[in-house]
């Protein structure tokens, strides 16, 4: 069972600390949310831990099944089995997502090694089934001209095929309307599994209800403050934010 | 030809992964060898009447051809080079210190048994007779001056098309030659044609008789051997009435430490009703000045598109045109110009509108990686008396560095009140946050950055017959691969 274990992590934004000691483990199987206001660092982590050039990690430890991912680029992350589904994914003119989720797959093999081709068109059509995505949609470029929806079910369809050991979800239920929002925590929900370890990044509680956690956590101020299961994210959308804080404040007293 | 499928245009990270690329390189690794030739026939170094005689006489031409090149020949001379609107690179080429005219003889092998052995060696390396036996109608492969073979197929030499190379043109087809011979791109429309005009050798000589369609392409690849070589090929397609033809054409030359000059004239007439479709892939090294004047006249009904790719190269210079002569013809320029560090692509396309309902479109897309540069240039004509006129112009810039470079020039004038013309420009880059998008899947950074640049003209490449495409793809993955840190 893979395992991703954050230790103490320290993420800087040119000078700027954002997250200032925050440790966690996501065990496979497991489903984290991560919750809390604006600014206290939550998208922050998330891309310092795929490898973004500007957010760095000054102190901490950040393991893969034991292994250091900090020395990694980006792409070697990606292939040790990190995924990270965008808050705002990138638009590629002229790239099908066919033919961008093809080269990404190619990437994991040995040199020499080629995909086949008719092997690959298979496993993402039944993807695509089970995610509730029309064929057509796997023609068009990644993200160009998509509606907020289509994204974020094009990032879930990646992730689907590209099946990393952890997945890092940053706000994925922003934009959604109601059906979007169902459509894609259906796709996360047949992804769970002990395969799989997610990390959910949301604003809201509304997530949760559709992508049950096992855990929730609460950030502020690039820590986590605290921590507990799904019932602590149902005290957070009847009691808001302002009562972490002046728990805090109360604490720090 | 079938069209280019989706999964071709992908990059193949195995084969990018194993090819080293200099950090200034183009693809060395196909096109950069060359063998020490023994010339039979060789002009010298420099150029004079006395080159001009030479060329005239190995190639035992009409009188006629002589006093045309010398007229030329003064031409250039008296013409200024035209740094007042291009580059001043141009004034780096020192015409003295070139080789005009070296070959092994004048006359094209009809079978690759026959053609020497260093010659035949570089074609196969460069792939061409495997092409040929797989899609072409007819193969034109030029070594230098001249082209070392010459051979078309069967079953379209049977239907009266004459594919041959310039020199065997002038002699066996004198009558058609000179009809229109220099008439679309008269010899004094700017310095390098009139270079072109007064030392020309090789290049194609085609003939597409009335109502003949050419099912598969006819290709001509030209190739630099020596070092401090000028090549001057002269290209004349004529396709008569109703007839279609499409002609490929691939131009490489190994890296030598001087710079080599490519200056070639082509001359495209599509007689009422014809369709010419003349696509080029070239891939230079980047000491060659590549300085091309490329027109072509479309008749009544007539169709002419270039399709023109221009990587490589130290500075190309190629404005492809069509003069919309006839009534509906219809003029298209899709251009591809990809510039690394140490490359200026100025490159464009001309429409000259000269009758009623005639339609004109250019898609231009242009890559600058590093320092590179590039420029696109662009004319388009439609005078007042003219009605039912429309152009169409479109012309986009990718930066993959902050330090590329980008500079478009276009010049619409478009008068009366019974014409219409459209224009786009767009400029972008290759941001920081699309590449680590495509990191976060797995790709690497080159892997990424090429991907991004195939997807930038991956709507234009769809266009080019599959095997081209493929190549297109393929140098690119290159030239990316040599582009990141």
């Amino acid at each position: 069972m893979s395992q991703l274990e954050i230790k103490n992590l320290h993420v800087s934004i040119g000078d700027k600390e954002i997250v200032k000691g925050l440790s966690l483990t996501i065990k496979g199987g497991e489903v984290h949310a991560i919750m809390g206001p604006n600014g206290t660092g939550k998208s922050t982590l998330s891309k310092a831990i795929a490898g973004h050039p500007d957010y760095k990690i000054t102190s901490g430890e950040v393991l893969l099944d034991g292994v250091s991912i900090l020395e990694k680029e980006a792409d070697e992350r990606a292939r040790a089995g990190i995924f990270l589904a965008f808050q705002y994914p990138s638009e590629i003119p002229g790239v099908s997502i066919a033919n961008f989720l093809r080269a990404a797959l190619q990437a994991r093999l040995a040199d020499g090694e080629e995909i086949d081709a008719s092997g690959y068109y298979k496993r993402l059509y039944a993807k695509m089934d089970l995610l509730k995505i029309d064929r057509k949609f796997t023609s068009r470029a990644v993200n160009d001209g998509f509606s907020g929806g289509e994204k974020k079910r094009c990032e879930i369809l990646q992730m689907a095929m590209l099946e990393p050991k952890v997945a890092l979800m940053d706000e994925t239920d922003s934009g959604l309307d109601i059906d979007a929002l169902r459509i894609v925590a259906d796709g996360v929900n047949t992804m769970r599994g002990p395969g799989l370890g997610v990390l959910l990044i949301t604003h809201y509680q509304r997530l949760l209800d559709y992508i049950v956690p096992d855990y929730v956590h609460v950030m502020y101020d690039g820590r986590i403050v605290k921590s507990g299961d799904k019932t602590l994210a149902h005290e957070l959308e009847a009691k808001g934010y302002d009562w972490i804080k002046k728990e805090l404040a109360t604490a720090q007293a | 030809m079938k069209p280019p499928t989706e999964t071709d245009i992908l990059p193949d990270p195995a084969e990018t992964a194993v090819m080293d690329n200099p950090a200034v390189g183009i693809d060395q690794s196909a096109g950069n060898f060359s063998y020490n030739m023994e010339y039979a026939f060789d002009a010298g170094t420099g150029l004079s009447e006395d080159t001009i005689r030479y060329i005239s006489s190995v190639k035992k031409e009409a009188p006629w051809i002589l006093e045309f090149r010398l007229k030329a020949l003064k031409k250039f001379f008296s013409m200024p080079m035209p740094t007042h609107w291009a580059t001043k690179d141009l004034k780096n080429i020192d015409f003295q210190k070139i080789r005009y005219y070296l070959s092994q003889g004048q006359k094209p092998k009809r079978t690759w048994d026959e053609v020497p052995d260093d010659i035949k060696k570089t074609f196969e390396r460069l792939g061409i007779p495997e092409q040929e036996r797989k899609f072409l109608a007819g193969v034109e492969a030029q070594f230098d001056s001249e082209a070392a073979y010459s051979n078309i197929k069967e079953i379209v030499s049977k239907q009266g098309v004459i594919f041959v190379n310039s020199t065997e043109g002038l002699r066996e087809h004198p009558e058609l030659f000179k009809k229109f011979f220099g008439k679309v791109i008269p010899t004094g429309d700017n310095k390098f044609s009139a270079l072109n005009s007064a030392v020309f050798s090789g290049g194609s000589f085609i003939y597409v008789p009335p109502g003949v369609k050419v099912a598969q392409p006819l290709q001509a690849y030209f190739r630099i051997n020596a070092e401090n070589f000028g090549q001057f090929e002269r290209t004349l397609i004529i396709a008569d009435e109703g007839s279609e033809v499409v002609y490929m054409e691939g131009c490489t030359a190994p890296k030598f430490s001087t710079s080599t000059l490519h200056s070639a004239v082509v001359e495209l007439v599509a007689l009422k009703g014809a369709k010419i479709q003349y696509i080029t892939v070239q891939n230079w090294a980047n000491n060659v000045f590549n300085l091309v004047t490329k027109r072509g006249i479309a008749h009544e009904d007539a169709e002419i598109k270039w399709i023109d790719c221009n990587i490589g190269s130290r500075l190309t210079m190629k404005y492809p045109g069509v003069v919309l002569k006839g009534e509906r013809a219809r003029g298209e320029v899709i251009s591809i110009a990809l510039a690394n560090d140490g490359q200026h692509q100025d490159t464009g396309a001309k429409m000259v509108h000269a009758a009623n309902n005639t339609t004109s479109n250019i898609v231009a897309k242009s890559i600058s990686v590093g320092q590179g540069r590039s420029t696109y240039r662009g004319v388009v004509h439609i005078p007042k008396h003219l009605k039912g006129c429309k152009n169409n112009t479109e012309c986009d810039a990718l930066l993959i560095n902050t330090n590329s470079r980008t500079d478009t020039y276009p010049a619409i004038s478009v008068r009366g009140d019974k014409n219409s013309t459209q224009h786009e420009a767009s400029v972008s880059k290759v941001s920081e946050d699309m590449i680590f998008y495509m990191q976060q899947r797995g790709l690497t950074e080159g892997q990424a950055m090429s991907l991004a640049v195939n997807g930038f003209i991956n709507d234009l490449a769809r266009q080019f017959p599959m095997e081209y495409s493929v190549e297109l793809k393929r140098l690119i993955d290159l030239e990316m691969e040599g582009s990141v840190g």
